[in-house]
């Protein structure tokens, strides 16, 4: 969000508007609410906290809701704000608990910053907290994400989040890797896999490709992507799949707040997409789902296909279901797009 | 039209490559108002994007000039320009053939250099008068009065009152034209009474009018409705149409005469029926003996060509076949191969040709290419008496019945300032090189003369060459014939299983480094993968490089953005279409550049 071209509160009215017609439009009921982008946190605790009352009241929201915070662009009542309009999740933006790291992605926040982050979310009431860690990034070893990783489990969160850094065309990072001092291909699978078991060790299940949580702390509203579920997003650059259509707003504010309708992206929930969704899962692709949702089996050549990769042990399996391996979720694009595409 | 034959002049230009031949032929055409100022595009002649690209005539032409001399005189100036490269030294000397005379140019600050030497004994060896020209008297560094000297003393060709011109800025072009007209012979010898005899020296294909027969008519005439005669194929067409080459057109002609150059029509479906070389006659009045030189040009590389998709199969087909249509040179024929499907052996006369056809096709019928490594062919003389010529390894014998291999050679000639004498004579013993003779043609310049394997200068040879010697060197060969060889065939193996396409058959003594360097080459440029692979160089069943390529660790995309499936799955789309894109060996994707790599190992 740019400030320049729109202040906080005008943004605020925009999707308290857009909320409206959404409800008129679709009117149903909601189980979870997720104000994400990074660092919705920016429009301040009060606009935050008015979005998420009239969304609740709209839409009958009763269950998980989560917003995103930065720990370094953040007000010092901004937890109690929020908490008192019935946000019982925080997902805070940390990437790395070694300052020099997160310093190199642009964070300014320190580690003290981050704690206390934790610490006045957990005043307000708050304590189902999620921790993001980034693997592969400039300057990391294996020494310094342990740090990292010792951080998460010393603050007792219940949930964390590990993401690898992809160079992406078009960015500074993909052109600028060789100087950059990242971490090799190995080096990289090798901090996964050991973050896994270690996370693993320390009660968490490893319960989606990026995704660890102790039991009963899973993030409820990411789960809804991976299951095919529908889900509304509101906002520039947010996505939607609402009665087998996908549609998403474009990326700037201004068509958004000028009341620009989302662009159509095709429809979803086939099987292909099911599948690819699924197998994010460590629950994996369980057959007598799919046969609920589809009124077929899924075919022999996926199956086989499976066993082959099971050979090389980066699948599992079984009467019931395919899912991928520790192992395999390190190479799981690979895998995927060989099982479900000729 | 009763011409005089003292007022024709048939001349080509000769030069070392860059030193200013399709300029002057564009200044000429100026000078003689050929082409309008307005319709100048730069180095006329050089008609294909590619030849002004490369700066190479690849295809030679021919154009007629109408120039009046200071004696009062009207002359009739065939211009016929040449391919200027080795691999097309049988077009040149056809080219050569139908001229009574050669400009030479000689650039004022190199002097002579390889071709200008290679060009000049080829002129002499038809008998041409040669008219040398000292061009690019403009540049800072230009010594006419050196290079004259220098022309002298190694050519040994009268050179004190050759112009001095700068084709570049169009400064005593006139000279060029006069000295045409004064030293140059008209074609007195050629007789209109005696049967048609004219010679073929280039022929090229045409959407409208059938294929265009460039000729030099040496006795006799032809006219629209004659029958021609091809003398060496016997085949028979009815002249539709004859006429001159103008710059810009065609012009046709009531008749053409003896002495004349001109083209003829006549329905022709492909250049294969009018081969450079061949004799043009009448049925009507056949002549007895054709005009000597002819010989089919057989192609001295072969390598496989494969469309990157195979469902491109047919147009890479079509497009061979029309280009063939317009170069007799290029042969081809259906092959399969294991590694890359359904393709086609082509044969070229050199590197330069292979290179030109590949682009051709991928730039004017844009196909995208898998080539595989060019190939001479090999004689291999097999223990029961039988000889395989063998320019595929693919075919190579089980070496158990083998009794000996035979591999081409080439005469070789490299000119070259003195100082990089070393540098040269080492590049030439890397590669197998037999030294013959080295000459000193100037106090600083030598001649190196070498024996060196065809197999050993296709891939890169001159590119070497130059980058050792700063560009200085140039180069010409011709082959020599066929010699005793020791010869392996080299097999890639990747994850166990022979890649048919990487195969290749090279000399025993080069067979590890090769091997090491291929092994290499494949593990920077393979991809990981879902497993190990290992990469395996072998000779028979013995392996003698071996680099193992380690399994992919990472391929994920972990971040979910906010719900933007569609992304994702585009994503997997896109990796699962770059691989179909891949060569598949066994379970092990290949992608182009590995097989490019392969083929350019000295980078």
């Amino acid at each position: 969000m740019r400030s320049d071209s729109l202040g906080y509160d005008d943004y605020t009215a925009c999707v308290l508007e857009s909320l409206e017609d959404w409800n008129e439009k679709i009117g149903r009921k909601a189980d979870t609410l997720y104000l994400g982008g990074g660092t919705p946190s920016l429009i301040g605790g009060k606009n935050v906290a008015m979005i998420v009352r009239r969304a609740k009241e709209l839409f009958d929201v009763d269950g998980e809701i989560t917003v995103e915070c930065n720990p370094s662009a953040i007000d010092d009542d901004f937890f109690e704000t929020v908490a008192k309009a019935w946000v019982n999740r925080i997902s805070l933006g940390m990437q790395s608990a070694v300052d020099s790291e997160r310093k190199k992605l642009g964070r300014s926040a320190d580690r003290a910053r981050i704690t206390d982050c934790i610490t006045n979310a957990r005043k307000a009431g708050i304590e189902n907290i999620t921790l993001d860690i980034m693997l592969g990034v400039p300057g990391q070893t294996m020494e310094s994400l342990k740090e990292s990783v010792d951080f998460c489990l010393e603050s007792g969160v219940p949930h964390i989040s590990a993401y690898m850094l992809k160079l992406e065309e078009g960015t500074y990072y993909y052109y600028n890797a060789e100087k950059l001092n990242l971490p090799d291909e190995d080096t990289t699978a090798d901090m996964y896999l050991f973050l896994s078991e270690k996370l693993t060790e320390n009660g968490f299940e490893h319960y989606e490709i990026s995704n660890f949580a102790k039991p009963g702390y899973e993030g409820k509203h990411n789960l809804k992507y991976w299951n095919g579920e529908e889900y509304l997003g509101i906002g520039p650059s947010a996505h939607s799949f609402i009665d087998g259509d996908r549609f998403f707003y474009p990326r700037d504010i201004k068509s958004f707040s000028i009341g620009e309708e989302p662009i159509a992206d095709g429809t979803g929930g086939d099987e292909e997409e099911y599948i690819m969704l699924r197998l994010r899962l460590k629950q994996g692709l369980v057959f007598k789902e799919y046969y609920e949702k589809y009124h077929k089996n899924l075919s022999d050549e996926v199956i086989e296909k499976a066993k082959l990769f099971e050979k090389q042990g980066l699948v599992t399996v079984n009467d019931t279901s395919i899912a991928l391996t520790r192992e395999g979720f390190l190479l799981s694009n690979t895998i995927i797009s060989e099982l479900i595409y000729v | 039209m009763a011409k005089k034959k003292e007022n024709i002049r048939n001349f080509s230009i000769i030069a070392h490559i860059d030193h200013g031949k399709s300029t002057l032929a564009d200044r000429l055409l100026e000078k003689t108002e050929s082409v309008a100022v307005r319709d100048m595009t730069e180095q006329l002649l050089d008609d294909m994007d590619l030849e002004r690209e490369r700066g190479i005539t690849i295809k030679a032409h021919a154009v007629k000039l109408n120039y009046k001399a200071k004696d009062g005189e009207e002359y009739e100036l065939n211009l016929i320009d040449t391919p200027g490269h080795v691999d097309f030294n049988y077009e040149v000397s056809r080219s050569l053939a139908a001229c009574e005379g050669a400009v030479l140019i000689v650039d004022a600050s190199q002097g002579v250099e390889a071709q200008t030497l290679a060009n000049t004994y080829l002129a002499l060896d038809h008998d041409l008068e040669i008219v040398p020209v000292i061009n690019k008297i403009d540049l800072p560094a230009a010594d006419p009065e050196r290079v004259a000297a220098e022309v002298e003393d190694v050519i040994g060709l009268e050179c004190m009152d050759a112009p001095r011109v700068s084709a570049k800025t169009g400064e005593n072009i006139e000279a060029v034209l006069e000295k045409i007209v004064s030293d140059i012979p008209a074609p007195l010898d050629s007789d209109d009474s005696k049967p048609l005899r004219a010679l073929v020296f280039d022929s090229v294909y045409d959407n409208y009018k059938g294929v265009i027969v460039y000729v030099r008519v040496v006795d006799g005439k032809i006219k629209a409705g004659d029958t021609m005669r091809m003398m060496a194929t016997g085949a028979e067409f009815t002249v539709v149409e004859v006429g001159y080459m103008r710059a810009t057109s065609m012009e046709s002609a009531k008749e053409l005469t003896a002495g004349e150059v001109g083209y003829i029509t006549a329905s022709i479906k492909t250049v294969g029926d009018a081969r450079v070389g061949d004799t043009v006659t009448t049925a009507e009045y056949p002549a007895s003996e054709p005009l000597p030189g002819y010989r089919k040009v057989n192609p001295m590389v072969f390598c496989g060509v494969y469309p990157a998709d195979g469902a491109d199969y047919e147009n890479l087909r079509d497009a061979l076949e029309k280009l063939q249509l317009n170069d007799a040179a290029l042969s081809y024929e259906p092959e399969t191969s294991g590694a890359l499907g359904f393709g086609f052996r082509c044969g070229f006369l050199g590197l330069l040709h292979l290179e030109i056809i590949q682009e051709r096709l991928e730039r004017e019928y844009d196909l995208d290419l898998v080539t595989t490594i060019p190939s001479v062919v090999y004689k291999i003389h097999l223990t029961d008496g039988t000889v395989l010529e063998i320019d595929n390894p693919t075919n190579y014998p089980d070496p158990a019945y083998i009794d000996y291999s035979e591999e081409p050679i080439t005469k070789a000639n490299i000119y070259a300032p003195n100082e990089y004498v070393g540098a040269i004579m080492d590049l030439c013993q890397e590669r197998r090189g037999v030294f013959k003779d080295m000459t000193y043609v100037t106090p600083d310049r030598v001649d190196i003369a070498y024996e060196l394997p065809l197999n050993e200068i296709i891939y890169d040879f001159f590119d070497v060459l130059k980058s050792r010697t700063k560009g200085y060197a140039s180069f010409d060969y011709e082959i020599k014939g066929y010699e005793r060889s020791n010869l392996v065939k080299l097999d890639v193996l990747l994850n166990g299983d022979a890649v048919d396409a990487l195969s290749f058959i090279i000399h025993s003594d080069k067979a590890y480094g090769r091997a090491r360097k291929i092994a290499e080459k494949l593990k920077e440029h393979i991809p990981r993968q879902m497993f190990e692979i290992p990469v395996q160089i072998a000779i028979g069943g013995k392996v003698i490089a071996r680099e193992t390529i380690k399994a992919m660790r990472k391929d994920v995309l972990a971040k979910c953005y906010g719900g933007d499936i569609t992304r994702k799955k585009k994503l997997l789309e896109k990796q699962k279409e770059g691989k179909k894109r891949m060569r598949h060996f066994g379970t092990v994707e290949v992608p182009q550049e590995a097989f490019m790599a392969v083929l350019k190992l000295d980078e």
